[in-house]
């Protein structure tokens, strides 16, 4: 017989660790890749329209999920937007592309461009939130070197509106 | 006719940084455990059993299969959801549509969830789109910081009323002997003084990350009447989405189209006109101070701009005409996959008058609400009629 | 008896061993925006909406979050199930069962291109014993593979029997990502997958997406026969896989028993059924869990010039061991089933079908299980 008895209490608490290699190849699709050219190729940002609502988004995507109705016309957006949100970031914090400890403090903001209906997130140049404030005017500073990623752009900057 | 469904038993962990005496599996246990305990039955009396969890958080898929042992799964049909924030509320309203289809009789819905065992940080930073967000992501507290100076904007919130809420939940977590952050002498000016995460939240602003696990038995009219006196009837359910990326929202928390749609259908099922006044309590799934008061406008407590005027005037403390959150809300405690549900079980409690120290006097209408991904909103109006 | 719900389309992508031109949201939209072609519903008709995506296969936190908007959801109640589709297909119909909707969109996507499969199927193994191992998917295949052919007296090239049916039944199927006249010979002799499963006796990794439409009994009337009774659903969960007999699929049982009472069907009923078998054992265990033929049976059943042809016909489609990706597979089932019995299934009708049974399955050789009963007509 197997004598029963009541597990004890954990003394040293044992672990195992576990690293998990999470390496991904994502398709960009077609919506991003057009996108992405027009980036990489020519510093412009490109925007798409839904005929029904006239909503123009930013990122593009194959639908507006307000009508439901499928985008259409492509169109350039400026380069130059207003702060809808905005942050300094004083968290150390690993960028999740490059496995690497993120400088801080640094600028982070959700952005939307002038002719675009919707905003997206990227970093702010300046890293003092005395210096930044919803409804700032920033404009993008594109990389020299671009290679067809949202990186292309290096930040936003501040600009007189 | 749909089934009425009520909710009869809950069971909770003791929810905390790092449980180190027990697994995955075993942690789970103790939720079910105590639910079972709570409604008197056996496993053998569960017809089906519903799971939520967000597994990326421990680096696991179908962690729910490993711990089949843990909840009583062999032989039982079983399905899982991972939805995020929400996942507690997405599964406990899954319970209650096969319930109410007349599918099952007697359920266990669960959310689990160990963070203290993977990557929280990034396992946040990977729910940014890959394409376009992840190389920006900051976590959540980076993101929360973004919507919080939009919110500050637009209603002229203060450091101060958010630290108010940060007290508010510490101290009634306090009553709480499930909760995680437990600060009996918490002050606004700790909450001013603490780290600076990201302008404007600082750590006291944020949730903690926790591990622990929640256990509900839901039933089917005839087996609530038997299995409890005064169980939680559920009588409303919504969820509503936002667009697909995180700066598609107008003004994101401080106009959560999502939040203001859920949370006036369930009104209207529930033939609520005034939720101030016809909820007696709410258990909310806030994630940081000035969402509170931003979903105390999108939830109609009270006019745009007026959330800070309510944690000033008292309303929603304890003594309030509408106690938000008696359990310390996620504030005080955020196992991911258990969070939503927490709110849930604890808006039970207070239906059932089981809350203990939390109860509020004399709840018969409740609400709770699941919040995660990009603005995900889930509610529901518990009742005890 | 529930025939409370129908299914009234359904529509897959063609499955591919790498969409390189499609994002996640893109791949989904072509499978939504079909669904409401055949169906000739609209999305504003449509209020409910049950997804199916695994985060560990989308490499994403809340892999929902991707198809949320071409799902049609903005303000709008999704819910996503971290396991085979056909869970999802599951529980939409409960939602229109509860009175709560009057259509259910469901939808699984997966394209198991984007990461590196042995990794991420690492993580469904036990963490103290078996990651320290390096189990993966495809080891635990391999075990169940041997443990089944040993226990059922049968060799590899019962197992070979299955791949070659199937490749041949996949040539009449468009949308199947593998087909062709292979010899026994070059199944039994392709690379080692895992032993005793050839490459040719696993299903190929593949990208694709299925979505169908629930519509309730009263929606039901205006798609005449494109409406097709769901009879009857069951689910069941097994022990983990090192704690029960692996030749043996006990939940499956379980869950078709369950679901052959709702529907008032016994197997000998049953004109087609779509197993999701990615490998080939699993074909030949999981029909005898449905009911399909006894154990003893199966020496015979393979040697007949149509194997496995008892009196129901067996996975017309090709089935997953001709690629289907995981999530989607079993939801895949239930489409083929439905375009079975609405009579849409072209060159893969099986003639006068009436009812059709779809089985799914999740987790670790099949932990859980998954039936759903189809009967032509929206009675």
């Amino acid at each position: 017989m197997v004598s029963v008895q009541k597990v004890e209490a954990v003394k040293e608490a044992l672990r195992v660790p576990f690293r998990m290699k999470l390496e991904f190849d994502y398709a960009m699709g077609a919506h991003a890749e057009r996108f992405f050219h027009a980036l990489r190729d020519h510093a412009r940002i490109l925007g798409v329209k839904c005929p029904a609502c006239k909503r123009v988004y930013v990122p593009p995507r194959p639908v507006c999920g307000i009508c439901f109705v499928e985008t259409r016309d492509w169109g350039e957006v400026s380069d130059e937007g207003t702060l809808v949100g905005c942050t300094v970031v004083d968290l150390p914090f690993i960028d999740p592309m490059t496995g690497e400890r993120r400088p801080v403090p640094y600028g982070f903001a959700i952005i939307r461009l002038d002719g675009a209906d919707t905003a997206m997130y990227h970093f702010l140049e300046e890293t003092d939130p005395k210096r930044m404030y919803v409804g700032q005017r920033v404009k993008a500073v594109f990389r020299e070197q671009r290679t067809g990623s949202l990186q292309d752009i290096l930040h936003f900057r501040a600009v007189q509106g | 006719m749909a089934e009425r469904v009520a909710i009869v038993a809950t069971g909770q962990t003791r929810h905390t940084a790092k449980r180190l005496d027990v697994n995955l599996r075993e942690l789970i246990t103790e939720a079910v455990t105590r639910a079972l305990e709570d409604a008197d039955l056996r496993i053998q009396d569960i017809d089906a059993v519903f799971l939520g969890n967000m597994e990326p958080f421990e680096g696991f898929m179908f962690p729910e299969l490993w711990s089949v042992e843990g909840w009583g799964g062999y032989g039982k049909p079983a399905i899982k959801f991972n939805t995020g924030g929400t996942v507690g509320t997405t599964t406990t309203m899954a319970a209650y549509y096969y319930l109410a289809a007349g599918l099952y009789e007697t359920v266990l819905a669960i959310g689990f969830e160990k963070q203290s065992e993977g990557h929280t940080q990034a396992a946040i930073t990977t729910v940014g789109d890959p394409i376009w967000e992840r190389t920006m992501m900051a976590g959540a507290v980076g993101n929360f910081a973004v919507m919080a100076s939009t919110y500050v904007h637009e209603s002229g919130v203060t450091p101060e009323q958010a630290a108010k809420v940060a007290v508010k939940a510490r101290r009634n977590a306090c009553n709480n002997e499930y909760a995680h952050l437990q600060m009996p002498n918490i002050t606004v000016e700790e909450v001013m003084q603490s780290q600076m995460l990201a302008h404007p939240i600082r750590k006291l602003d944020m949730c903690p990350q926790s591990d622990g696990a929640v256990a509900m038995v839901l039933a089917s009219e005839a087996k609530a009447k038997k299995l409890a006196s005064r169980p939680a009837w559920i009588k409303a359910v919504a969820t509503a989405h936002e667009q697909q990326y995180m700066g598609d929202s107008p003004k994101r928390l401080a106009i959560m189209r999502s939040q203001v749609t859920a949370s006036q259908k369930v009104y209207k099922a529930a033939g609520i006109a005034n939720p101030r006044k016809d909820l007696d309590v709410a258990e909310i799934y806030e994630v940081a101070t000035y969402a509170e008061m931003a979903m105390y406008e999108n939830l109609g407590f009270c006019e745009r701009g007026q959330g800070g005027v309510l944690i000033d005037q008292g309303v929603t403390s304890m003594e309030g005409e509408l106690p938000v959150n008696p359990s310390g809300g996620v504030l005080s405690a955020n196992p991911i996959g258990a969070t939503a549900m927490i709110r849930v079980a604890e808006a039970a409690l207070q239906v059932m008058g089981k809350a203990g120290k939390r109860q509020v006097p004399n709840v018969h209408t409740a609400l709770a609400t699941g919040y995660g991904g990009n603005a995900w909103t889930d509610a529901l109006i518990l009742s005890s009629r | 008896m529930m025939g409370r719900v129908v299914i009234v389309g359904a529509v897959q992508t063609r499955y591919e061993p790498r969409k390189a031109h499609q994002a996640i949201n893109e791949l989904v939209y072509e499978v939504v925006a079909g669904l409401l072609k055949q169906t000739g519903v609209r999305m504003q008709e449509i209020d409910s909406m049950v997804t199916a995506s695994q985060d560990a296969w989308d490499g994403k936190t809340i892999s929902s979050m991707s198809v949320n908007e071409v799902v049609g959801a903005y303000l709008k109640s999704e819910a996503k199930v971290a396991a085979d589709g056909i869970q999802a297909l599951i529980y939409g119909a409960a939602r229109i069962l509860a009175g709560a909707f009057d259509y259910t969109l469901i939808v699984a996507h997966c394209k198991e291109s984007e990461g590196q499969p042995d990794e991420i199927t690492k993580v469904m193994f036990d963490p103290f014993c078996e990651r320290p191992l390096g189990l993966n998917d495809a080891v635990a295949a391999g075990l169940q593979a041997r443990r089944y052919i040993s226990v059922a007296g049968i060799d590899s090239r019962a197992l070979a029997l299955v791949s070659q049916k199937n490749h041949r039944s996949a040539k009449r199927n468009p949308l199947a990502q593998r087909s062709g006249d292979y010899s026994l010979d070059e199944i039994l002799a392709a690379p080692s997958f895992a032993d005793p499963l050839t490459e040719l006796m696993a299903g190929p990794r593949s990208d694709g997406a299925c979505a169908l439409l629930l519509a309730s009994a009263e929606k039901a009337a205006a798609f005449g026969d494109r409406a097709v009774c769901i009879a009857g659903m069951g689910n069941s969960t097994d022990s983990y896989w090192t704690d029960r007999d692996l030749s043996e699929a006990e939940a499956l049982r379980q869950a078709a028993q369950r679901a052959y009472t709702k529907a008032g069907i016994s197997p000998d009923q049953v004109d087609v059924a779509e197993i999701s078998a990615r490998y080939a054992h699993e074909e030949l265990l999981y029909g005898e869990a449905l009911g399909l033929w006894k154990r003893e049976e199966l020496s015979a059943l393979l040697a007949e010039k149509n194997p496995l042809r008892k009196r129901t016909k067996v996975n017309p489609s090709g089935g997953p061991i001709t690629g289907n990706p995981t999530t989607v597979a079993g939801l895949a089932r239930v489409a083929e089933g439905y375009l079975q019995l609405a009579q849409l299934a072209g060159d893969r009708q099986v003639p006068g079908a009436q009812v059709a049974v779809a089985h799914g399955a999740s987790g670790v050789c099949g932990q859980s299980q998954s039936v759903v009963i189809l009967r032509r007509g929206n009675a």
